[in-house]
């Protein structure tokens, strides 16, 4: 990539660069996840990431405006400081690219135009669940509003989801309203140790049939458990989080276990312990770099989750975690295959009913084969016809998601 | 009144072609409805100001009968208004004289119940409570609990977004919907998502849900099921003003408990549902607050009691915890017959929907207090507290010349304070025909025009619920004309 950087301090001055220039358009925030996607051919790059801070913060009413250039952790801090919090978990996903995260921090913007959602997720909810309103200028240099600073709002389109996870192709995001929840005063996580992949999904299914709200629920097996240091031992382990008022919690802890498998041994991490392991889960910590190998991030039904890895596994080897009670699949094949295992990885995924992204490769492999799923026909027509109207002359991040789009 | 487009005299003098051709389209005999008589029914829906008689009514069993309907109307530019239940508050599922009406009542089979993924997939005809009902002998529930949830449907929950008392907890329909199989205007049948989160590519399904039936007819859906708590329980509280009971809220809130449920109700409300269900409501205070949380037992009891305790400080004049299910269904059953208490103190009434910033309440109130009088109606004030979607009542008769307008534009107004307090015109109800011609308000036309051309992508021709959601007329001629 070359070219000129405008790097605007407000949002007008992102009307201007769009409106003012020409030829294709860079988007990004910190960086730190220039890795994820298509590469892109551009004349200049917009950079958001002086466009920072806390435009509004309402603890009462539940919602947060930040500026999107915002790093992650500066909004994670000051949601903190009123014991609230982002209830989709966001991830910090930019150390898993070359350089560590020394691009550049993850920025709010960055989780909204990826749609990052962490481990909470399978509980409570995604980014484009809580993203409530979103500012961004389209590929014409109009500001658009999508929602507003209200939960329940349905006048007209939602904008908003669609602008999450567009990787910036339908306008630079200049601000996004979050819906915000209290911070629960105190977690733990039932681990269970020794379980291989299909018994420990099996479990993970099974709290969820219980009445005591798991927050959090992954399975690691003992390769990948091995890598992350807050998790206990070197067996596989099956965590379910809860979350609560002490007294619920204690009651919540022992009742569930009512739901797990008998015959397992659990271990119990309370709060710092717990909240450490699942910040590693949710940022991906064991393929981390230097780890340069492909990674996929699969999603499918849970249940389907330990027989599709398996699957992979047999046919290209390496290693994989799961999260969202099997239903979220992190996968890195070995380095090597010109084509990221993705002859083998697409066609399966499908067959489990999921789908499934390319988080990481070489430059030439995201070149050379699909990063994001593959449309059918009548949704590349529509997601193309979506993107001509955001962005008529295709000057916003052109290509990251598809060709053409 | 919100004007109509006129009709198309063209299509008007097909009618019986089209009418024949529907007929070669679907299995069912009596899929078709054309006799006036059985038109009828269809004619309006929840927005009862508002009547047209469409062209023709067609009830498909299958999506490749929803896709050939869709094909022939295409391609012949007939106009489609989906239908699900007809329980639209803003005229979601008004037809047009030049319009047929496809409805999903039958379409209503369960096609799967998957408890190990929380899953449930059915046709769109199914009603809202039909699918707690499928479920709940297994633990399980559907959190969208929409006010008419024993009528309205799955395909009318996800054309409008629809919400109910307790998405503070749970979320709306978007945030429990994780598929879609769809027929666009074109014919064409897609599926969106499935069984998996977030499904790939741009966020369609998030787009399409709320789309207000202008984007393509839902044929099938995925829902997110839940387990149910071990139980849940509300406390009632009266205070002597609104202004206390905003205060009370936002304390509850700010300790970090999130209750499943908080429902306001100001005195009018409470005196007419009093009056109606005998819930037990106290009469002499300003504002009623239900706070529902759930869990275990004991859980309940603690989180009522720190709610409780939080409350001593805004002195509610009246409290009353539920022990029982019985007294918690007693504590309900004012709030839940709210609107039909309504409907017996008064000929008609407009129920809105607006949403604000929930520390705005006090506020509100005031002011839709003051537009109301300057209009010279009653008005009684329902909000769902923890989330700012506020329902004032507007209180009318529409037998007397002029009112119906007078309240609409009373409803405009308050709608306008809503957008203007920073908050939107319609937080579960939808635009439809009823506010339609406020979207200026809270949208600049370049952003109105963003969306039209959205539904262009979806709808070349514009035939799909066209009236809807945009102003009509200019914008409409200048999309034509750059085209």
């Amino acid at each position: 990539m070359t070219g000129a950087i405008f790097r605007p301090e407000t949002a007008a001055d992102v009307v201007d660069a769009i409106r003012d220039g020409q030829g294709p358009l860079a988007i990004e925030g910190g960086g730190g996840l220039k890795g994820l996607g298509r590469p892109i051919q551009a004349a200049a790059t917009l950079k958001l990431d002086r466009l920072t801070g806390v435009v509004e913060y309402s603890p009462t009413e539940l919602y947060v405006t930040f500026q999107a250039g915002t790093p992650l952790a500066d909004a994670r801090q000051a949601l903190a400081e009123k014991r609230q919090r982002l209830p989709f978990d966001p991830p910090d996903l930019t150390r898993l690219y070359q350089g560590g995260g020394a691009d550049g921090p993850a920025t709010i913007g960055g989780v909204v135009a990826a749609a990052l959602s962490g481990p909470a997720r399978v509980a409570l909810g995604a980014a484009r669940d809580y993203l409530i309103g979103a500012n961004f200028v389209d590929g014409s240099g109009n500001p658009i509003r999508g929602g507003g600073k209200v939960m329940k709002n349905v006048t007209g389109y939602d904008l908003c989801k669609l602008t999450t996870g567009a990787f910036g192709s339908l306008g630079a995001i200049t601000a996004t309203t979050f819906k915000v929840l209290p911070v629960a005063p105190a977690e733990v996580t039932l681990a269970l140790v020794g379980l291989d992949d299909a018994a420990g999904q099996a479990a993970l299914s099974a709290a969820f049939r219980s009445p005591f709200e798991p927050l959090g629920a992954a399975h690691l097996p003992a390769d990948i458990a091995r890598l992350i240091d807050a998790a206990p031992g070197e067996d596989a382990l099956t965590l379910v989080r809860l979350e609560g008022f002490p007294e619920s919690l204690a009651y919540r802890e022992q009742a569930i276990r009512a739901y797990l498998p008998k015959q397992a041994d659990i271990l119990v991490l309370k709060d710092e312990a717990s909240a450490a392991l699942w910040a590693a889960i949710r940022d991906v910590a064991p393929f981390q770099a230097p780890d340069d190998r492909p990674l996929w991030r699969l999603s499918t039904a849970p249940t389907a989750g330990p027989a599709l890895t398996a699957k992979l596994k047999s046919a290209l080897g390496g290693s994989a975690y799961f999260d969202w009670a099997g239903g979220l699949i992190w996968f890195a094949p070995p380095t090597g295959a010109a084509d990221a295992g993705a002859a083998i990885v697409r066609p399966a995924a499908h067959a489990a009913g999921g789908h499934a992204t390319l988080m990481r490769a070489p430059e030439a492999t995201r070149a050379a084969v699909d990063v994001f799923e593959p449309l059918s026909a009548p949704i590349l027509k529509l997601t193309s016809g979506l993107k001509a109207q955001f962005d008529p002359k295709g000057r916003l991040n052109p290509g990251r998601m598809y060709a053409g789009v | 009144m919100v004007q109509l487009p006129d009709p198309d005299p063209e299509i008007l003098a097909a009618r019986d072609e089209i009418v024949a051709a529907l007929r070669t389209l679907i299995a069912a005999p009596d899929g078709v409805i054309d006799h006036p008589d059985e038109i009828k029914p269809y004619e309006t829906d929840a927005l009862t100001a508002y009547k047209q008689t469409p062209l023709a009514v067609v009830l498909p069993e299958t999506t490749a009968e929803c896709s050939r309907i869709m094909r022939y109307c295409h391609q012949r530019g007939v106009k489609v208004v989906a239908r699900g239940a007809g329980t639209s508050l803003a005229g979601g599922a008004l037809p047009l004289q030049d319009a047929i009406v496809v409805g999903v009542s039958k379409m209503t089979d369960i096609l799967d119940v998957d408890y190990e993924n929380r899953t449930i997939t059915l046709q769109p005809g199914v009603t809202n409570l039909g699918v707690t009902d499928v479920v709940a002998a297994d633990g399980f529930f559907y959190a969208p609990d929409p006010s008419s949830q024993l009528a309205c449907t799955i395909a009318g929950n996800i054309g409008m977004n629809s919400g109910g008392a307790h998405c503070l907890k749970y979320g709306v329909t978007s945030n429990n919907l994780l598929g879609v199989e769809m027929v666009l205007p074109t014919g064409e049948i897609v599926r969106l998502g499935g069984k998996h989160l977030d499904a790939g590519g741009l966020d369609l399904l998030g787009l399409i849900t709320g789309s207000e039936g202008m984007l393509g007819l839902i044929t099938e859906a995925t829902l997110r099921i839940i387990h149910s708590p071990e139980g849940a329980r509300p406390i009632l509280f009266g205070f002597a003003t609104s202004a206390a009971a905003g205060a009370c809220v936002d304390a509850i809130i700010a300790s970090g408990i999130i209750p499943v449920a908080i429902e306001f109700m100001d005195k009018p409300a409470i005196h007419a549902t009093e009056r109606f269900a005998h819930a037990g409501y106290p009469l002499d205070v300003e504002a009623l607050l239900i706070v529902e949380v759930e869990g275990s037992n004991a859980e309940i009891d603690d989180l009522l009691g720190r709610i409780q305790a939080i409350a001593a400080a805004y002195e509610p004049a009246y409290e009353r915890i539920a022990r029982t299910s019985a007294e918690s269904l007693a504590i309900w059953k004012g709030r839940k017959s709210a609107f039909g208490a309504i409907g017996r103190i008064s000929p008609d009434y407009f129920c809105m929907d607006g949403t604000i910033p929930t520390g705005k309440l006090p506020e509100a109130l005031a002011r839709i207090g003051a537009i109301c009088d300057d209009y010279g109606f009653q008005v009684a004030n329902i909000f769902h507290a923890g989330d700012g979607n506020l329902h004032p009542l507007i209180l009318y008769n529409a037998n007397q010349p002029g009112e119906t307008e007078r309240a609409e534009a009373c409803g405009g107004d308050i709608l306008k304070l809503c957008v203007e307090l920073g908050g939107c015109l319609t937080g579960e109800h939808g635009v439809g025909v009823e506010k339609r011609d406020l979207m200026t308000e809270q949208f600049s036309e370049i952003e109105l025009d963003l969306q039209r051309r959205m539904k262009r992508v979806f709808d070349p021709k514009y035939l799909m619920n066209p009236h809807k959601v945009f102003p009509l007329a200019e914008p409409l001629r200048r999309l034509e004309a750059a085209e």
